[in-house]
């Protein structure tokens, strides 16, 4: 058996260290070594977007990624993005808009529609669905999905020009 | 999935003799959206994945009008799309970079990855093709080589790779004068899906751009192997512009197709398939000339 590997990282911001196994993913160190169960295992071969993270600002597949890939990297993850009493404006508006039924995709939903608005603040409805197409709902359809990333779109170029 | 070693090389020599010491049991990682779940459905067992994503050589990007585009085997397709003078000059790579996988994928799978996989249905490989790409090997003891594009993959899954070799990067020679690149497929949904047929033009126009200098055609998923229509792209040289010569272009394509019914398509399907992309291509490589 190789041996475990040690990994120095950041995640949402803060310094994470822990031990993994060469074959574990970032998606099985979040949920199982560092109890961040908040992204999710669909699929498990990259065709769901449930475990959805971003690495170094880039929007990734967390089944598709090794953790010992992560060493001096930077992960957000659906843990950061809500502040202690308050949470981000696109859950805000996946609530508003009842853009959910089951929850299972909704987090890798919402860090997706994050990458995307970090880098596209007034994307388009096509942009939107396209950026999206990585991200399977079987419960409730896009449309109210698409709604809310629109409407979280609003509020916060609206908060920045505030 | 079996348990296996991780190695980040530092230093290409390392990676070769990392790769060449496990022989057949260890393999170069780059973004791993094909590997990694290889793996781990049991399809490829290893002993050891060396990832070459921190060597400088994996990861060039470069382009210039005179010496063409150097292309790492590590770099991610949305690094490629987002540059727009690569995207300029060579459209027809980033049609293909642009829909494989969605968001996340992009931002992982490289170029060099999916020809490393060698689908026959992988959609860069076409648009490599018809760039005329120069695949870059290094293997063990510091031993280099170069590879036309079209002659890497050997069959489904199988390429020309050695013990001990991995693709470093491919050299891309620089569009010519009136000259632009397409590529596209058939799938029955409007993204995230696997070619049923694909199919990259690359044309050279005259100056009035009414006449084929040259051109070069592409296919893949209709053989073990993607295509290089060569008698094909050879029709059009010296031809007027003109529906006849596009037709004969696309039936000569046909003509070289022999692909197998599976769940994505018929083989009677694939073959009218290819007609149809190939001029569609071909059309688009000329459309793109004519508004540059």
């Amino acid at each position: 058996m190789p041996r475990k590997v040690h990994v120095q990282t950041t995640i949402n911001g803060e310094t994470a260290e822990f031990l993994c196994e060469p074959r574990q993913s970032v998606l099985e160190v979040l949920r199982d070594v560092l109890y961040l169960t908040g992204a999710k295992e669909g699929c498990n071969n990259g065709n769901c977007g449930a475990c959805s993270v971003i690495l170094d600002g880039r929007l990734v597949n967390s089944c598709l990624v090794l953790g010992a890939e992560l060493e001096g990297k930077s992960l957000e993850t659906i843990e950061g993005l809500a502040e202690p009493d308050q949470l981000h404006p696109i859950q805000d508006a996946f609530l508003e808009n009842a853009a959910l039924q089951c929850g299972i995709c909704t987090p890798g939903f919402i860090v997706a529609a994050k990458a995307l608005l970090d880098q596209n603040p007034n994307p388009t409805e096509h942009e939107i669905r396209y950026w999206l197409a990585g991200n399977l709902c079987r419960c409730t359809g896009y449309d109210k999905i698409v709604r809310a990333v629109q409407d979280a779109a609003k509020t916060m170029s609206s908060e920045v020009s505030a | 999935m079996r348990a296996f070693e991780y190695v980040s090389a530092k230093t290409v020599a390392e990676a070769t003799s990392l790769l060449y010491e496990k022989g057949d049991q260890a393999k170069p990682l780059a973004g791993g959206t094909d590997l990694i779940v290889m793996v781990r459905e049991n399809r490829r067992q290893l002993d050891r994945m060396v990832d070459i994503k921190a060597l400088p050589e994996t990861n060039v990007l470069s382009y210039s009008p005179d010496t063409g585009l150097s292309l790492g085997a590590a770099v991610p397709c949305h690094e490629i799309y987002a540059d727009d003078a690569i995207s300029a000059a060579y459209p027809g790579l980033i049609d293909a970079a642009k829909i494989i996988g969605g968001t996340a994928i992009q931002g992982r799978a490289s170029v060099g990855g999916n020809l490393c996989n060698a689908s026959p249905a992988a959609d860069t490989i076409p648009p490599l093709i018809v760039l005329g790409a120069i695949c870059v090997i290094a293997g063990p003891n510091g031993s280099t080589r170069e590879v036309p594009v079209e002659q890497f993959c050997t069959g489904p899954g199988q390429t020309v790779l050695e013990n001990g070799e991995f693709l470093v990067s491919f050299k891309i020679p620089p569009p010519p004068r009136n000259s632009s690149s397409f590529y596209l497929r058939f799938i029955p949904r409007n993204e995230m899906d696997i070619a049923v047929v694909g199919a990259g033009a690359s044309v050279v126009l005259d100056d009035t751009k009414t006449s084929f200098v040259s051109a070069r055609i592409g296919l893949a998923a209709v053989a073990p192997t993607p295509l290089l229509a060569e008698e094909a792209g050879g029709s059009l040289a010296g031809q007027e512009v003109s529906d006849d010569a596009i037709n004969a272009a696309a039936e000569a394509a046909q003509a070289i197709a022999r692909p197998i019914s599976d769940m994505r398509g018929t083989a009677e399907q694939r073959t009218h398939l290819v007609g149809v992309l190939t001029r569609r291509a071909l059309t688009g490589a000329i459309q793109r000339v004519k508004e540059a």
